[in-house]
């Protein structure tokens, strides 16, 4: 048996070319070449009409090679960008144009594209274009939206783009089941994935070949491919679309075409010279999407026990000023809401409403995070009003490890049934409370009452559907001198996959993880792909690879069984050897059996001699390439999911809240992770880790403020708060642990299931429950500042809300946890890291 | 986010910077000087300002020393926030420097911002701005018409907006060493590590029989950020003398904070009270440390 990889903590083979400045991201494209740079006109507006565009005065800009307005556009190109994602519900979808042709939907929208020698005279001149605006009154929020007295859209006179009404169960028999009953509002803000690589086009016409190459800061290349050959009406085997490194995604660039990946081609052909534009922070944040903001109401009746018999929600979604990417957030807010709970009844009803703001489209987690914010702060209301433990209410309405697959009756994102493959939530609790001291905090509120500060702690649990269809594919080519080359559709932006698929490959194939080369995301290596988002890479390309890789090895083995003059049954490869089960001495070099694989006329090097036409044949009556098969080793396949698989987490979090000022601070974090089989523990926890960064994020710094003319009025890093390294609780000081349960999925071929998007998706929820409990009054809209929680304290104060109680874990219930954690040590010991 | 056109200059001399200045000036030119360009930069990259000249002070000579004497320290143009922060001789004779500098924006931005240019700037949100009020500096200017030394009270003017003419350049500030025996502090909050305070406060404690017959016997001052036009410094003695609630009385009743995203006036009124207890307790603590030594 060679090495193992599959399950090492492996160093990212990435790391030391990104971290050392060698990385290759869109803007260092043609970098020192004669390159025309591209620069956006955008709408100062939220909500208007274009009377006139005068450009005479910026074509006077010295340098400036082009100016290009919607009149210049015809055929598909003048068409609206596509809807992605359509869906019966949709039933208004609108997109923008490439560039806006009467109207403008938000500001930030592109009216006008200056090519020129470089930026800074493409800015210059787009400064110098004057346009006559009849401006309009800007749906500037949800509740303007709701009100309906403005319209985003003229056409769309309620601003409703979608309307979904979906249920399982008797609610009204839940309800009538329940002896309590509770009914509230929550609320969450806007924010975004603000990658530190914006979005960013590089585009070379060949005239000569009539092809085109484009470069794109995107995490959906070949769709984007098929996106700008549709659009400009080339062939699309005349297109490639390559991702380059790409400086993060989080979201933001699987929504696509954008009218820059669109237009920066058009300019590259009509001009002749190639083009580029990269995206700059401002333009990030006024043009690229945002996502998460929504207002939900929840009825929810339970029992005395805190088992919820009917859940009802209601809530009305952002969607922003177009819907490009249909109703995708909004669908997993409502499905992914129940979590690992399993209510009697559950009714759940959106409205996915139109804003003059930038448009919405996934955001790490997309749409989870609002959804378990839902269903955790109903658990911790019912844990209120019962005066119960939070966290046995939680248990009291999991599903148990012995029910799966279950399904929860709803159609998912996938357009799939909503069946959960594997879990064990009850033992993921127990480790938690465990990691945590659930049961026993009473001398750490001590010691932080001694030094003047409010102690508090909060959990939350989620579940999610990961590794979402309908494909992938990868392809795995040995090449002679024994090197393997992996290739998938999909694409990188920083995650690891280089790393994470070359185990996966050395594994399957036999071969040590140095000799693996993988490249993703380009269109020359790989045609068919759908995109990295939802948390789907390990799943879907780890699976893809497994296969590709096997039905590499299948061949490698056959034709090294022919040259050994043995059965392939008895043959293994080891370190890249295939040798001779027991006999290791019986043995040959993958690499020769690669060149023995694609028989020749001509020796190219002194390898390829030996598979030349005077080398021997052992058989004159059979074609050199037989029937059925192919010359070379190379082996490609798909895997296409039946549905997701659900992984899940569960968090906690001590935090210190100044009682004077109500400055918040995080003081502990706890993880507890099942994602199913770990490919690389290290790639994961650095995941999860960067996921709880931007969970923090969301829950108490990053929110979009709009005014009420819709302009955004912190579209910059210095007032849109990103935590910095210092606002998030670090590992190495121990203020982060990270605990791994595995459950593995039934449904792929290496058990695994995505944790890409895992850490950011309950932390505004938990951090809600643990500040709370700290203070001692509701919070219910979330990201919370000093600033509002010193505001939440004067209406507490002045008796406008209503108090909270800590209730501990029941004689009963603590005991039963004892008692599990018994049984659990074992298994822990050798998953948590 | 690119700049719009504008000319740059590299003078080598002191003299000729401020001829180039006073030339520009002459034409009607709109130029600005630019030293560690941490805040001149983006306001270029994002075209809030349009000025069509720059004169690059970073090539002039003799203008990076740290002079500390007994009376105080004395910052030249060029003395980066890093260089001071870690200053040892200049923080003995005045804490207050690294006790703000620390908590002015990160290490990277330390590394190039300018003490001087931070006061030339002129944000009421900048610690040194509060630390030259409160310690009474001052900063010498120069132009062709010759050097003056403008007093801390006399150089803010408003919001982003100093008594600089267009065409002079700042030396050097000058910070006062702490008077023997007092304790100093400062604190401040923001949002995130190294941002802009919402409040700060920075204190001055003087024990002993003070200025005049019946005075209380701890002198206290403070100077606040974030919390006014121009950096505001108050006598808090008297209210300290009759207790902690009258300094947060007093406090909130003299400044004038503002609403802005990230907090409001109200909140903002609300902890620049605490800050100026917490600052002057810690300031009192130092002051019996040291005599405890
Ligand atoms: C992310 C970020 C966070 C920051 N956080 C803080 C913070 O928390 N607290 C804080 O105080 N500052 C903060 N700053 C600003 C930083 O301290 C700057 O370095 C400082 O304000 C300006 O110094 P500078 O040398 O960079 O000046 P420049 O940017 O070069 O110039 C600023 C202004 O001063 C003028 N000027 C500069 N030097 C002179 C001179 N010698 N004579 C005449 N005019 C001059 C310029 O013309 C310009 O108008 C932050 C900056 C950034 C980018």
């Amino acid at each position: 048996m060679g090495q193992r990889y599959f399950g090492e903590p492996i160093r990212r083979t990435e790391d030391i070319r990104l971290t050392t400045g060698q990385g290759h991201y869109l803007d260092d494209i043609g970098a020192g070449q004669p390159v025309l740079e591209a620069a956006f006109l955008r709408s100062p507006h939220a909500n208007a009409r274009i009377r006139s565009i005068d450009i005479a005065d910026a074509l006077d800009v010295e340098g400036v090679r082009a100016i290009y307005l919607y009149e210049d556009l015809a055929g598909p190109v003048a068409e609206p960008l596509p809807v992605l994602i359509p869906h019966p519900a949709l039933t208004a979808p609108r997109t923008p144009y490439a560039l806006a042709k009467d109207r403008v939907h938000h500001v930030g929208q592109a009216v006008a594209m200056v090519v020129a020698e470089n930026r800074y005279l493409a800015e210059d001149a787009a400064e110098r274009i004057v346009v006559d605006y009849e401006v309009l009154p800007a749906v500037a929020s949800l509740d303007m939206a709701r009100a309906a007295e403005r319209h985003a859209h003229d056409d769309v006179p309620d601003n409703i783009s979608a309307h979904l009404l979906q249920t399982v169960g008797d609610l009204d028999a839940g309800f009538a089941k329940a002896t309590h009953t509770l009914e509230f509002d929550l609320h969450v803000e806007r924010s975004a994935s603000t990658p530190l690589e914006g979005k960013g086009v590089y585009a070379k016409w060949d005239a000569d070949d009539s092809s085109l190459r484009v470069y794109s800061s995107t995490q959906a290349s070949t769709s984007v491919r098929a996106a700008i050959a549709a659009k400009l009406e080339i062939p699309l085997l005349k297109v490639e679309v390559i991702a380059p490194d790409v400086g993060g995604g989080f979201g933001v660039k699987i929504a696509h075409p954008w009218p820059e990946e669109i237009m920066v081609p058009f300019a590259a052909i009509r001009l002749g010279q190639p083009v580029k534009w990269a995206e700059d922070r401002r333009e990030h944040f006024i043009s690229a999407s945002h996502e998460r903001g929504q207002d939900h109401h929840v009825r929810v009746g339970f029992d005395d026990n805190g088992v919820v018999t009917a859940l009802d929600v209601l809530f009305y979604h952002d969607n922003g000023a177009f819907t490009p990417y249909g109703i995708i957030n909004p669908i997993i807010t409502s499905t992914q809401l129940l979590g690992p709970y399993k209510p009697g009844a559950y009714r759940v009803d959106f409205y996915s409403m139109y804003t003059n703001t930038v448009q919405v489209t996934p955001y790490r987690g997309a749409g989870r995070p609002q959804g378990v914010f839902v269903m955790e702060r109903t658990m911790d209301k019912i844990a209120q009003a019962l005066g119960r433990d939070r966290a046995e209410v939680r248990a009291a309405n999991f599903i148990q490890p012995d029910e799966f697959p279950y399904d929860q009756g709803l159609i998912f994102q996938d357009g799939r049934p909503l069946i959960y493959d594997s879990g064990n939530y009850p033992h993921q609790l127990t480790m938690l409370k465990d990691m945590i001291g659930w049961d026993s905090m009473g001398e750490r509120r001590a010691d932080a009452a001694s030094r003047g500060k409010l102690l508090g702690v909060g959990m939350a649990c989620y579940v999610e559907g990961t590794g979402v269809g309908p494909y992938e594919g990868a392809h795995v080519h040995i090449q002679t001198d024994g090197t393997v080359d992996v290739a998938t559709g999909l694409t990188s932006q920083g995650q690891g996959h280089q790393t994470m698929l070359a185990q996966i490959t050395a594994d399957e194939l036999g071969v040590p993880f140095e000799k693996i080369r993988v490249v993703t995301g380009d269109t020359r290596r790989f045609g068919y792909a759908v995109g990295t988002f939802a948390s789907r890479t390990a799943v879907m390309s780890g699976s893809a690879v497994a296969l590709a890789a096997r039905a590499a090895k299948a061949k490698a083995l056959r034709v090294a069984a022919n040259a050994l003059e043995c059965n392939e049954n008895d043959l293994e490869i080891v370190d890249g050897v295939v040798q001779m089960k027991g006999a290791p001495d019986t043995k040959i070099d993958l690499g020769t059996v690669a060149v023995l694989s694609n028989p020749l006329r001509y020796a190219f090097d002194k390898a390829a001699q030996a598979a030349t036409q005077f080398q021997g044949v052992d058989d004159f009556d059979k074609p050199p390439v037989a029937e059925d098969d192919e010359p070379g080793l190379e082996g490609k396949d798909y895997y296409s999911p039946p549905r997701s698989t659900f992984a899940s987490g569960m968090h906690a979090a001590v935090v210190e809240i100044d009682p004077e000022t109500f400055d918040i601070h995080i003081d502990k974090y706890y993880v507890v992770h099942d994602c199913g089989r770990l490919v690389n523990p290290m790639i994961v926890a650095g995941q999860v880790h960067g996921g709880v960064a931007q969970g923090i994020g969301g829950a108490l710094y990053e929110k979009m403020e709009y005014d009420e003319d819709g302009q955004l009025q912190n579209a910059s890093f210095m007032d849109f708060l990103m935590p910095y390294v210092t606002e998030i609780p670090q590992k190495e000081l121990g203020q982060l642990e990270l605990g791994h349960q595995e459950t593995p999925s039934p449904l792929n071929p290496i058990g695994v299931k995505g944790a890409g998007e895992a850490g950011v998706i309950p932390v505004s929820a938990l951090i809600a429950s643990a500040i709370e409990d700290a203070v001692g009054f509701p919070v219910d809209s979330m990201p919370i500042s000093p600033n509002d929680l010193y505001r939440l304290h004067e209406r507490f104060a002045a008796g406008e809300l209503p108090h909270v109680e800590r209730y501990a874990a029941s004689p009963s219930a603590a005991t039963r946890a004892r008692r599990g954690a018994a049984t659990r040590t074992k298994k822990s010991a050798d998953t948590s890291s | 986010m690119k700049p719009a056109p504008f000319r740059m200059y590299a003078p080598h001399t002191v003299a000729q910077a401020v001829a180039t200045l006073a030339a520009l000036e002459a034409e009607g030119q709109h130029a600005k000087v630019l030293a560690g360009g941490q805040s001149l930069v983006p306001v270029l990259a994002m075209r809030l300002a349009e000025p069509g000249h720059l004169v690059d002070i970073n090539g002039v000579a003799g203008l990076d020393a740290i002079d500390v004497s007994s009376a105080g320290v004395r910052v030249g143009a060029l003395v980066r926030h890093a260089e001071l922060l870690r200053h040892a001789e200049a923080n003995r004779v005045q804490p207050l420097l690294s006790q703000a500098l620390n908590l002015v924006a990160h290490a990277t931005i330390r590394n190039r911002g300018t003490t001087v240019g931070s006061l030339a700037h002129a944000d009421p949100s900048g610690e040194m701005t509060a630390v030259l009020v409160l310690t009474g500096g001052s900063v010498t200017a120069v132009s062709v018409r010759g050097e003056r030394e403008i007093p801390a009270a006399e150089f803010f003017v408003g919001p982003l907006e100093s008594s600089l003419a267009a065409d002079e350049l700042a030396l050097s500030a000058f910070f006062p060493a702490a008077p023997a025996g007092a304790g100093t502090a400062f604190v401040e909050m923001a949002r995130r590590h190294g941002d802009y305070a919402l409040s700060g406060v920075g204190a001055v404690v003087i024990p002993g029989p003070s200025r005049d017959e019946g005075a209380p016997t701890i002198s206290v001052s403070c100077g606040f950020l974030s919390v006014s036009e121009t950096p505001l410094v108050l006598d808090l003695s008297d209210a300290w003398a009759a207790g902690e609630d009258s300094v947060m009385a007093v406090v909130r009743a003299a400044i004038d904070p503002q609403d802005d995203i990230h907090a409001s006036a109200d909140y903002r009124r609300h902890i620049t009270g605490i800050l100026a207890v917490r600052a002057i307790r810690e300031a009192l603590a130092r002051v019996r440390e040291e005599q405890a030594a």
